[in-house]
């Protein structure tokens, strides 16, 4: 356990020192002046327009810029050759990448705590602690997949194709679910296999769509279940990429 | 294997059951949770045109059909019974409308519209619709005839509402210029006058349409007068 806190240690001072604490500063002041403009031309609900517009950007940019970070971490430390400079320590391969792992999610979620704090502008308190717990769980899953991606596929390009696809995929696959089992969708072979398919990759997918939702911050959490189970949701899929990309390192010649 | 990877006993065997079960966990925590589904109650109001052309990002022709594929999701629950019933129609049209002038060249919404949702058992349901499809009509004639031809089908044979179909039809003839409009849509408001019994009137627009000279495919001018003769022999 010692070396997963002390590569972890590292991980964040990297973070820190690589300018991620202002990149989300930077981030946060955007979104708070996206919010204000927006406010500024709505003609009712001006508060919550400010905060639900301020809450998606805030997410939206808390999800990148962890990405962006873990991937350009990742690439950084293969063309240094740090991997192989710090397996030749004592340290297990699954120790290594669970302290990246834990690292990464960390700074994740002190991204996560930084957008947080913002919310507290427009939300209560309460509702504000909810959103966070649920953003510093999510940005902590776009770490894990990030990780996994920026592992198996060894380029920084296809590494953040992909974590970005897989987020966005999850957003948005409760809609392609419902579209695809439309009144109007048609009867065929081909179509029946599509809707197949898709009920399959939603088994393998987490749904994103009901984890941070903005509306927490406008009408509070409606359930302790719905914070719950974005929890559970976030926390099986980070298991499931931690584990395959434990399995991938695992299996690696370096 | 490639020269790449190490063999799969390589791996701590802790690893693999943490991969076996989270994906285990993963899959039974989805099915558990099961696919959405679109109802007919979930359909929110409609937002602008131009807040649908932002959300677009500057794509409104793939805006407004993504809209549209989005839309006809929403129907309906307990089988093909009774379709659309709990939909909210008022709703529903505007939401074509903004797609429509999102993407005004797009054929979909009124496709949709003519096609799919005016064709509901529901009377009063089907004439919100038909009356969209014709206030779209009459922004652009020459393009959206087709559909608003198949409104006054509709409102012949379905609501048998002569006089609706007579007001399209007649539409039809009265505003659109392009050659390419076929001429069994300009016809179609001497008919619908024969089936009010309307045949005078019926007498004189097919007589006018004869002696325009627009009528030129042999078989079609033969039909015509062959009709015109039935009409002027009624009358006697």
């Amino acid at each position: 356990m010692r070396p997963v806190l002390t590569l972890a240690r590292y991980v964040l001072l990297e973070a820190l020192r690589s300018g991620l604490p202002w990149l989300g500063l930077a981030c946060v002041v955007a979104a708070l002046a996206a919010a204000a403009f927006v406010s500024q031309v709505a003609i009712a609900e001006s508060r919550e327009t400010q905060a639900a517009v301020g809450a998606a950007l805030l997410r939206a940019g808390a999800v990148l810029i962890v990405a962006l970070h873990v991937v350009a971490s990742v690439a950084r430390e293969a063309n240094d050759k740090g991997i192989e400079l710090l397996l030749a320590f004592p340290i297990s391969r699954p120790a290594y990448y669970l302290g990246k792992l834990l690292g990464h999610a960390a700074a994740a979620a002190g991204l996560a705590t930084l957008c947080a704090l913002a919310t507290l502008l427009w939300a209560k308190p309460a509702d504000a602690l909810a959103w966070w717990i649920s953003l510093a769980a999510e940005t902590a899953l776009v770490a894990t997949a990030a990780l996994f991606f920026a592992t198996v596929l060894s380029q920084a390009t296809a590494a953040i194709f992909a974590t970005l696809g897989l987020y966005l995929l999850a957003r948005s696959f409760a809609a392609i679910q419902a579209i695809a089992s439309g009144p109007l969708a048609e009867e065929s072979m081909a179509a029946q296999a599509t809707r197949w398919a898709l009920e399959a990759l939603g088994l393998l997918l987490p749904r994103l769509d009901a984890v941070t939702r903005a509306e927490w911050l406008l009408y509070g959490v409606a359930t302790a279940g719905e914070l719950w189970r974005a929890l559970v949701e976030s926390g099986l899929y980070i298991a499931l990429l931690a584990a395959a990309g434990l399995f991938d390192f695992s299996r690696r010649n370096l | 294997m490639s020269r790449d990877e190490r063999p799969a006993s390589a791996v701590p065997s802790w690893i693999l059951v943490l991969l076996a079960t989270s994906l285990a966990g993963q899959v039974a925590w989805q099915a558990a949770r099961g696919s959405a589904a679109l109802t007919a109650s979930d359909l929110p109001p409609a937002p602008a045109a131009g807040a649908l052309r932002a959300a677009s990002l500057g794509e409104p022709a793939a805006g407004a059909r993504l809209a549209m594929i989005w839309l006809q999701g929403f129907d309906l629950r307990g089988g093909n019974v009774a379709r659309y019933r709990e939909l909210d129609y008022a709703r529903l049209v505007a939401w074509l409308r903004q797609i429509l002038a999102t993407d005004p060249r797009s054929n979909y919404p009124l496709f949709a519209a003519a096609r799919v949702y005016a064709e509901v058992e529901d009377a009063a349901r089907a004439r919100l619709v038909m009356r969209f499809v014709h206030e779209a009509y009459l922004e652009d004639p020459d393009r959206r005839w087709p559909w608003l031809a198949h409104a006054a089908f509709l409102a012949k044979h379905r609501l048998k509402d002569l006089a609706l179909a007579r007001r399209y039809a007649h539409d039809i003839d009265r505003l659109t210029t392009d050659a390419s409009v076929p001429l069994w849509a300009k016809q179609m408001e001497i008919f619908i006058l024969e089936d009010m019994n309307e045949l005078e009137a019926a007498r004189v627009m097919l007589g006018g349409l004869l002696a325009s000279g627009r009528v030129r495919d042999p078989a079609e001018r033969r039909f015509l007068e062959q009709r015109l003769q039935e009409i002027e022999r009624r009358i006697r």
